[in-house]
């Protein structure tokens, strides 16, 4: 009996030791290859299909559009297309250049694009991303707001040959072809129609890098597409890594066992790791944060509202809140686009002005001029599961509670989940302001104004409506000269100046920290690594 | 004994469809996931309508389920919102998961059973004390805490481990976790075994046979331990369960891809799909590991018998 316990035990810890030997040496990191922080994407990795940084990041290291934008200035470049152009900023003449393959080596050609846009806007493949084909024409047959599809195919696009096509829109927009390098316009090989699930277990394009090993959920390996016609990278590649916990990212970075994490909490923000020395990043990045009000709501669409909602701007101590909970990773707003447009873009930080600033004497006048809060109190929605958002919207309560001179005058309000959040803001349940945040899809001014404030749009919250705004930002879409057309739109931007259906707060910027073993790391203005330009020591 | 087995996997069933019944119903209370799916936008109405059609969202919820609960039988865990197959996600991290879990449970009868022994047996001496006093620091401390104070000293300040686990989740990484994640349950398993020891030590059958001169070991091992383990046993096997659905804040503290991990991720993406297949297997091994432990009792103590 004793020998068999020992034998047993023995056993056991042969057992143990096994796998635990086998295991050494499989965590080796490879020579050249960048080792990143990733989230699990949201949707599947279809590039319309994808509208949040996760995929979006996968999508930009795998595709190249007609357009790039380029990394330090947001301005569009070319990328594939040589040219694309217009008389009459409705139909567009667009010329690819020859030599760009897929990482399968087919051609990419306008056919291509026009499948892929084609696919795009059908509705029964239920691409989310849809609605950026909404210009071209005949995007109401393949995409009906009610009833089954009659059409297949857009009516607008025309394929002329192997490197031409023409792109005909259903109203005049000058600014569509700027639009053209946001990942849902990537063109799509021959394999993602063919043999989709295939092409979906290893998507692969026309990018920089293709798709190795991708492991859901986990992890997922880019290598070099040897068929990329761009600039090639400088490193070997990338390996993008999922953490659920940001902190532990961070952590590994300090730790050397990662490299670049695009996702600092902020409680590691207000003290950093003696370790990360100056490896933080923190520039601009093309996200507006906002608080919306109910504009659906009788109650706040009065002339007297209007008085109360300036009253709240005012209110607001943005520079506070900024450097104390934000630590300087955000900047006051002035106005509802986004600096990284810069000032040839159409930002303007002139047009929310005064307007936007910190003054408590002339907040509570208004406010009281207003007759208060609609409803005697003023309560901020928010969901509590993502993003820390409890802290900043108590500390804009903190300070309209001040200005009031009452600790109960504003409540935060906060809803378990992001869906259920954004299901009671779309069945119009909120009574009282919201929070609200735009990140750009492309590094246009219309993309911060249009689909947010523009009567019916999609991300049009508060249901807010003013005829003069939408006449505006149609002239503007209407006007070929592109820098007449900034003029039109920062004058549409005076009216929510004017009217402030929702409150600028803050900029938000892209923060990163990197470790000791890669370098020129660089955030886009989609605050996105620049993966293609890093260099790896070793 | 064989017809008790059959009794009991019976008994399952109901147990498995009020309990897959409850995780959807809380799933669906939610709200409806297709309106985070487009992020801070509003998907357009139509392709809200395809997506919910897809994910047949639009029929109602007695039928999704029943839907569900058929594709299930034959094995289908369906899809999560982005694609991946739940079954996958499964295959990869349960065998991660259950590799943390024997690491811990290993921790709990090594330590905790030791533990348990020594400080049963000397009842009242400064190691009974001290334990008894180190085991209500480890109750009081949430895992979450242990968890991060033990990667900040191990992995940053000393650089003894790595301050996360390799994707590959081999076991060496896992010894940390592994003790952290056993860390509550294990001053529970002392506790419950210095009781138990302790009370047993002055029974009759032990006087009995340190009157017939066995030896020391003899005594403990064969005697002793065998009658104490039963309360002991029942812990770590209901036990098994909860530190695999429990894991949840170990693994994200360590990034081990297992299924606490894969859960948070498909609440924090609000995929139905994922939460419910995952939480389904979880109560299957629940279920599994009650009634082991109940046979287990048969062997240690001759005198239960099932039939």
């Amino acid at each position: 009996m004793r020998l068999g316990l020992r034998t047993g035990a023995l056993a056991a810890a042969l057992v143990l030791a096994v796998p635990w030997l086998a295991s050494c040496g499989a965590t080796a990191t490879e020579s050249g290859v960048v080792r990143a922080k990733w989230g699990d994407p949201q949707n599947p990795l279809e590039p319309a299909n994808t509208n949040e940084v996760n995929g979006g990041k996968v999508l930009d290291m795998i595709f190249r559009g007609l357009k790039i934008y380029n990394p330090d200035t947001a301005e569009p470049e070319y990328a594939v297309a040589k040219s694309i152009s217009s008389d009459d900023a409705q139909n567009f003449k667009v010329t690819l250049k020859d030599g760009w393959k897929f990482a399968d080596g087919t051609k990419v050609t306008s056919q291509s694009f026009v499948d892929a846009w084609n696919y795009a806007a059908y509705l029964p493949n239920a691409q989310i991303g849809a609605d950026f084909f909404g210009y071209i024409d005949g995007y109401d047959k393949l995409h009906p707001v009610k009833g089954k599809p009659s059409a297949k195919k857009l009516s607008g696009l025309k394929v002329v040959d192997d490197l031409h096509f023409t792109i005909k829109l259903n109203q005049k927009f000058s600014l569509f072809p700027d639009m053209l390098g946001y990942a849902a316009f990537s063109p799509l090989p021959k394999k993602f129609f063919t043999d989709h699930d295939e092409w979906l277990e290893k998507p692969f394009g026309n990018g920089p890098y293709a798709v190795t090993d991708y492991e859901r959920g986990g992890r997922m390996k880019l290598r070099l597409n040897d068929q990329y016609n761009g600039t090639k990278p400088r490193n070997k590649g990338v390996d993008l890594l999922v953490y659920t916990d940001d902190n532990t990212a961070y952590t590994d970075v300090v730790a050397g066992q990662l490299d670049v994490t695009d996702a600092v909490p902020a409680e590691q923000l207000s003290n950093l790791h003696k370790d990360i020395d100056n490896r933080y990043i923190n520039t601009p990045a093309g996200i507006i944060q906002t608080l919306m009000f109910p504009m659906y709501d009788k109650e706040w669409d009065t002339a007297d509202a209007l008085k109360v909602r300036r009253g709240i701007s005012l209110a607001i101590n943005r520079e506070q809140i900024t450097d104390k909970i934000f630590q300087k990773t955000r900047i006051p707003a002035k106005d509802w686009t986004s600096p990284v447009l810069r000032d040839e873009g159409g930002y303007n930080p002139d047009i929310c002005g005064d307007r936007c600033e910190y003054n408590p004497k002339k907040a509570k006048q208004l406010i009281d001029e207003g007759g208060g809060f609609p409803g005697g109190k003023l309560v901020l929605s928010y969901n509590a599961d993502t993003g820390n958002h409890k802290q900043w919207i108590d500390a804009i309560c903190n300070s309209v509670n001040r200005v009031m001179g009452n600790s109960k005058a504003c409540v935060g309000n906060p809803v378990g989940t992001f869906a259920d959040f954004r299901t009671q803001i779309q069945s119009g349940k909120f009574s009282g302001p919201f929070r609200s945040g735009w990140q750009m899809d492309y590094p246009l001014i219309q993309n911060f104004l249009q689909p947010v404030y523009t009567t019916g749009a999609p991300s049009n919250d508060g249901k807010w409506s003013d005829k003069e705004f939408d006449a505006l930002i149609n002239k503007a879409n209407a006007d070929p000269d592109p820098k007449s057309a900034i003029k039109d739109f920062q004058d549409s931007e005076r009216i929510l100046a004017e009217q402030l259906p929702a409150i600028p707060l803050w900029y938000q910027n892209g923060t990163a920290v990197y470790g000791t073993r890669v370098h020129d790391v660089k955030l886009n203005p989609f605050s996105v690594p620049v993966f293609e330009e890093m260099t790896v020591d070793d | 004994m064989g017809r008790y087995v059959i009794r009991r996997l019976l008994q399952m069933i109901p147990v498995f469809i009020g309990t897959t019944l409850l995780i959807f119903l809380m799933v669906n209370v939610m709200g409806d996931p297709t309106a985070a799916l487009c992020g801070d936008k509003a998907c357009d109405p139509a392709t809200q309508a395809a997506l919910r059609e897809q994910f047949n969202l639009d029929k109602p919820l007695v039928q999704q389920y029943l839907i569900y609960l058929g594709n299930i039988f034959q094995g289908d865990f369906g899809t999560a919102f982005n694609g991946d197959s739940v079954a996958d996600l499964m295959l990869r991290a349960y065998p991660v998961t259950i590799k943390l879990t024997f690491v811990a449970i290993v921790f709990e009868i090594v330590i905790g059973i030791g533990l348990g022994v020594i400080t049963g047996l000397r009842r009242g001496k400064p190691i009974d004390t001290g334990v008894l006093v180190l085991t209500l620091v480890v109750i009081s401390v949430p895992t979450f805490v242990t968890g991060l104070v033990a990667q900040l000293l191990f992995g940053m300040q000393w650089g003894i481990v790595k301050p996360s686990v390799a994707y590959e989740a081999p076991l060496a990484e896992l010894i940390l976790p592994g003790l952290v994640l056993a860390s509550v349950s294990l001053a529970y398993v002392t506790r419950l075994t210095r009781t138990s020891v302790a009370e047993n030590a002055r029974s009759d059958y032990v006087r009995t046979a340190v009157a017939k001169g066995l030896p020391r070991r003899r005594i403990i091992w064969r005697h002793l331990l065998r009658n104490s383990l039963i309360p002991v046993v029942t812990f770590i096997g209901t036990d098994i369960g909860a530190l695999m659905g429990g894991a949840i804040v170990t693994e994200r503290i360590f990034n081990i891809r297992g299924v606490g991990y894969q859960l948070y991720q498909g609440i924090l993406h609000q995929s139905s799909p994922t939460v419910v297949g995952f939480v389904t297997v979880l109560v299957i091994v629940f279920l599994l590991a009650n009634l082991i432990v109940d046979l287990l009792y048969a062997v240690l103590d001759p005198r239960i018998r099932y039939a």
